[in-house]
């Protein structure tokens, strides 16, 4: 190949401004306005990177984002890209520009001699061959074998992506002659309107191919329409991909700008979309059609117009159609030697000049090393060329609109598939919706438009040469000589196509993902109408009735740093943080997230296990204190509520006195434990849900959900207060000396606050409720405080607490007091299979006559059986260690053994000097006294089946 | 990303909103309920391909309502508050 950058000539580029870059470290001058692929090519760089499975040598095939071979790393002042296209990454000094999956450079590729066994390497060939012992074995190599681009494992995005929610009328994915039409003749009926092009200037086709619209030359047309919109407050997107068509016609747009400000992701709901996405050339197959200096037709057009560049001195171009004749003519008037062979019989010699053309005649097979040197034809005679241009036909672009349900409908006067019936609120139009025409394609912008158009304002007409088609069909044919390239990112043949219908994998779906095709970085763009035409051929179909694979967003590759925007690093998922926290992180807490939240673990500087130990053990000394600021605090409010709470718990809550407190259990309507906690009575009609600190949101749900549909929305009312307030806990058997120093107002002595009551007291001014409840066995309050005015509250209690040699409590420590206790935590010492029952439980089943959410349930079959898992305490050993939480009660049955419930908690008691279990063991509240087999990674260890409370069974310190 | 009418709020984007279950699965009270008309509440749903009516929450307002939909081209036909004992969960 021996393309070169011609002494004049090339629209999009500044000669004025010259650039350089280095490729695979070999130094590229380009200019201002080149694509890296232009400025490679005008440097004469044939071998641009190695193919994915094969390693081959490849070109730059295109001249956009159908690029299926030039994918190169692109490193600049602004980071790493991987995998970008060469083809639409524009050019600019100083980048570091790198070939992929080829090792050193892309022309000396150590890797190359993998394609001499290429004969061994079929579709498939590693899911079969490397079975055995385990593919896991051989992942790693034949992965770095095949990979693509490098990943920026350093990489940090310096700037967050903008994300913007837009609207407008009429969105027109684009600026072709058909979406500038659509734009401007919705612009002209006074709608606003956005117009979107993936290129950097306007104009698309009629940038390279002649036109003439209105008079005017077609790129000055083309920016003279975008001036009016942009002048007429209309918004013109460039270097803007619609990459996706979502539901109910949510566009979303990635933006790439040019001042190293990271992509910007646009979500733009129009009323009406009109797309314009135009058409992709189609390889012609024959073999070695993957040679480097083959490309598309079209895209030496482009290069030519648009860059400057010959692609070739001496050019064939294999086609099938009218299409391949301007740049066929073009390339010989800018100097090469161009033959044209013609599938078609008749040719098209009339429509060329200065060329030689060869009708009914086809090229069978490409010769050359690294690079093409001639042809083969069908006839056996051989035609010297260092640059094969091929024009197989158009596909069109149809990935939004089949994006959006549309269904695609087979041309065959067009030898593609177009969009069928239309979608509701989208139009198609240009290239895509068929037109081959420009007066045809410009019509069918204004068309698109449906309603959104102006009848009054004057469609752009076409004055220039009309372009016609003429297409046959050229697919490939199966048994051809060679190796015909089908897919070249994913390196699929014909053979490979061919061999997976032998494999029966007829159906599209199937053959897509038996051998790849289609499913490289480029999504098939070039290559997956040839694949359907020969496996149509293969299994004696048409190809329509093969059909396309689904298509899916994205168009192209869009960078996760666009889609995630802010939501990345602690904002990909906020956690909710305590009113007191800096005050915990002075007190050297060490914090883990809990269900959301960001709690205190436990505190010091030492080493956890031990803080923990000691936390657990001197609160049971003295005093502790404990943040419960999580816990739900749900208002349950009105002239129904009483009867609500009835409903929504398992226990009768109704009975219960007000300045009282009920502990109980929600269940799900099967009857499975949902939730436990403290109910408060305030007053008659005023209730709080002190739910579990991290099922607040899904209660709060639940009790909205049951109040709208079965009490009404005016006898209930329900506010969940649980982030207003802070509430401090203080337990211990020193906690009633700790709250009377606090000295809140409130009557402590046990007559006016027994356990499970709640009173009202004071703290410098503000009303705080104290509750008398217990989830560590000993004597506690809880006091609820306004949220803001928490951290006073704490900084007195911390100044009281010195006195008793108080300990701060974190949540580890917790645990261990409420597991010594058997207290439960619903979703650690339940299952999806737990009722109430089986949590010892089973007065409120057998007693209750009115209606609560989940009664039914609770007495069905399932709920009834004997062998069901129930909780209880497991004793180990004297001397031995805790057992694995998750280990499974095992027992023989017919020689095989079997699971019998599983160790839910377990953990070290300080106090008791053992470890404290808990577990849920069938038929296990009736096998107390009972040793079981414990089973966890292979041990078996003893365990006697004990009561679940190991700490003051008789709760005489909740009262002490 | 659908948009979703709220009766309450107007149209939002359907990231706003949780589905709550087939409208008309009434629940049946009582312990008298046979296992059949109970198993039938809880587990079994006509999941229809096309037109339904189903019950959904709009998370921000927590408004529960009745909402039209076709299961197969995700048009929205229309949403209503809900009645009485329309519940869908």
């Amino acid at each position: 190949m021996s393309a070169s950058r011609l002494a004049d000539g090339g629209s999009d580029i500044d000669r004025a401004r010259p650039l350089s870059f280095t490729f695979d470290g070999r130094r590229v001058e380009g200019f201002a306005g080149d694509t890296i692929a232009s400025a490679l090519l005008a440097s004469g760089q044939a071998v641009v990177g190695r193919s994915f499975k094969y390693h081959r040598p490849r070109g730059i095939w295109g001249s956009g984002v159908e690029e299926p071979n030039a994918l190169v790393d692109v490193e600049s002042a602004d980071g790493r890209v991987p995998n970008a296209r060469a083809t639409t990454v524009p050019a600019k000094d100083g980048l570091v520009v790198k070939s992929v999956n080829a090792s050193p450079t892309a022309l000396a590729d150590r890797n190359a001699v993998l394609d001499r066994f290429a004969r061994f390497l079929p579709a498939a060939f590693y899911y079969k061959t490397f079975m055995w012992p385990d593919w896991h074995l051989f992942e790693p190599r034949i992965r770095a074998m095949a990979g693509l681009g490098v990943v920026d494992r350093d990489w940090k995005p310096r700037q967050v992506s903008a994300q913007i929610n837009h609207h407008c009328d009429v969105l027109v994915v684009g600026a072709g002659p058909a979406g500038l039409a659509a734009a401007a003749g919705a612009a002209a009926a006074g709608h606003s309107v956005i117009l979107v092009d993936d290129r950097t200037h306007p104009g698309g086709s009629l940038r390279h191919r002649a036109g003439e619209v209105d008079g005017v030359e077609g790129t000055a047309w083309a920016e003279a329409i975008v001036a009016r919109l942009n002048s007429g407050g209309h918004l013109m997107l460039s270097d803007t991909t619609a990459f996706g068509l979502y539901d109910h016609n949510l566009v979303a747009l990635n933006q790439r700008h040019h001042d190293g400000r990271p992509d910007t992701l646009w979500r733009v709901r129009p009323r009406r979309i009109v797309l314009a996405t135009g058409a992709i050339e189609r390889p012609v197959p024959f073999a070695n059609n993957d040679l480097p200096g083959i490309l598309s037709a079209d895209a030496a057009l482009a290069y030519l117009r648009r860059h400057g560049v010959l692609v070739g001195r001496e050019i064939v171009v294999a086609t099938n159609n009218d299409n391949a004749y301007e740049p066929a003519s073009a390339l010989a008037a800018a100097g090469a030697l161009v033959t044209v062979v013609d599938c078609r019989r008749e040719g098209g010699a009339q429509m060329g000049t200065g060329i030689r053309v060869l009708a009914g005649r086809t090229v069978a097979a490409a010769r050359g090393h690294n690079t093409v040197q001639g042809v083969l034809l069908d006839d056996g005679t051989t035609l010297v060329a260092d640059c094969v241009l091929v024009s197989g036909g158009w596909t069109p672009t149809v990935h939004l609109f089949s994006q959006a349900k549309g269904k695609l409908a087979w041309s065959d006067q067009l030898t593609a598939f177009v969009p069928g019936e239309a979608v509701d609120g989208i139009g198609v139009a240009g290239a895509l919706a068929g037109t081959v025409s420009l007066s045809e394609t410009l019509a069918s912008g204004t068309a698109a438009l449906d309603g959104f158009g102006s009848s009054s304002s004057p469609v752009p007409h076409s004055t220039g040469v009309e372009a016609t088609l003429g297409v046959v069909g050229l697919w490939p044919k199966p048994k051809a000589k060679g190796r015909v390239w089908i897919d070249y990112q994913s390196d699929v043949t014909a053979k490979d196509v061919e061999l997976a219908a032998r494999e029966n994998f007829v159906s599209v779906e199937h053959l897509k993902r038996y051998t790849t095709l289609g499913m490289a970085t480029d999504q098939g763009k070039t290559s997956n109408l040839n694949g359907l035409a020969l496996l149509a051929e293969v299994t004696g179909r048409a190809i329509a009735e093969v059909g396309t694979t689904t298509y899916r967003p994205p168009f192209t590759p869009v960078p996760f740093a666009s889609l995630a925007g802010s939501r990345r690093g602690s904002m990909h998922a906020p956690v909710r943080r305590l009113p007191l926290e800096a005050k915990h992180r002075a007190a050297r807490g060490v914090f883990q997230e809990y269900g959301g939240w960001l709690r205190p673990a436990c505190y010091g500087n030492g080493e956890a296990r031990a803080a923990i130990q000691e936390e657990a053990r001197r609160a049971r000394q003295s005093v502790a204190l404990f943040d419960g600021s999580t816990l739900g605090k749900i208002e349950v409010i009105g002239p129904r509520a009483a009867e609500f709470v009835d409903f929504i718990y398992y226990n009768t809550m109704s009975t219960l006195n007000p300045g009282h407190c009920r502990y109980g259990f929600m269940l799900s309507e099967n009857g499975v434990v949902f939730d436990d906690g403290v109910l408060v009575r305030l007053d008659e009609h005023r209730f709080i849900v002190s739910c579990s600190s991290s099922h607040v949101a899904a209660v709060h749900a639940r009790l909205e959900e049951w109040r709208q549909d079965r009490f009404g929305r005016d006898a209930v009312y329900i506010h969940n207060a649980t982030a207003q307030y802070a509430t401090l806990t203080v337990s211990g058997p020193n906690a009633r000396g700790l709250m009377e120093a606090l000295d809140l107002g409130a009557a402590l002595d046990d007559t006016s606050l027994p356990h499970m009551a709640v009173s009202a007291g004071r703290f410098a001014g503000d009303e705080v409720r104290i509750a008398r409840v217990s989830f560590t066995g000993d004597r506690s309050y809880e006091i609820s405080i306004r949220a803001d005015r928490a951290e006073a509250l704490w900084e007195r209690m911390r100044q009281e607490a010195r006195a008793f040699d108080a300990v701060l409590l974190g949540l580890e420590s917790l645990m261990i007091l409420r597991a010594e206790k058997g207290y439960i935590v619903i979703g650690k010492d339940t299952d999806g299979n737990t009722m109430p029952h089986d949590l010892g439980v089973a007065g409120p089943r057998t007693k209750r006559t009115n209606e609560f959410v989940g009664r039914r349930s609770l007495f069905t079959e399932a709920a009834n059986r004997s062998d069901r898992n129930q909780l209880v305490g497991l004793a180990v050993r004297e001397g031995e260690a805790p057992l694995a939480t998750g280990a499974h009660g095992v027992e023989k049955r017919e020689g095989r053994p079997r699971s019998i419930g599983f160790v839910t908690s377990s953990y070290q008691s300080p106090t008791l000097g053992r470890p404290v279990t808990l577990a849920l063991i069938e038929r296990g509240a009736a096998r107390h006294g009972e040793t079981i087999d414990v089973q966890h990674l292979g041990v078996v260890r003893q365990a006697t089946i004990v009561a679940p409370c190991a700490f003051d069974p008789e709760g005489r310190r909740l009262h002490a | 990303m659908q948009l979703f009418p709220c009766p309450f709020c107007g149209p939002r984007e359907e990231s706003e909103f949780h589905y709550g279950g087939e409208a008309g699965n009434l629940r049946p009270d009582g312990g008298d309920v046979t296992a059949e008309r109970w198993a039938g509440y809880l587990h079994m749903r006509d999941n229809p391909k096309g037109p339904g009516r189903e019950i959904w929450v709009h998370l921000t307002c927590g408004e529960f309502f009745a909402m039209s939909r076709d299961s197969v081209n995700h048009k929205v036909s229309g949403s209503s508050t809900l009645g009485k004992s329309e519940h869908g969960a």
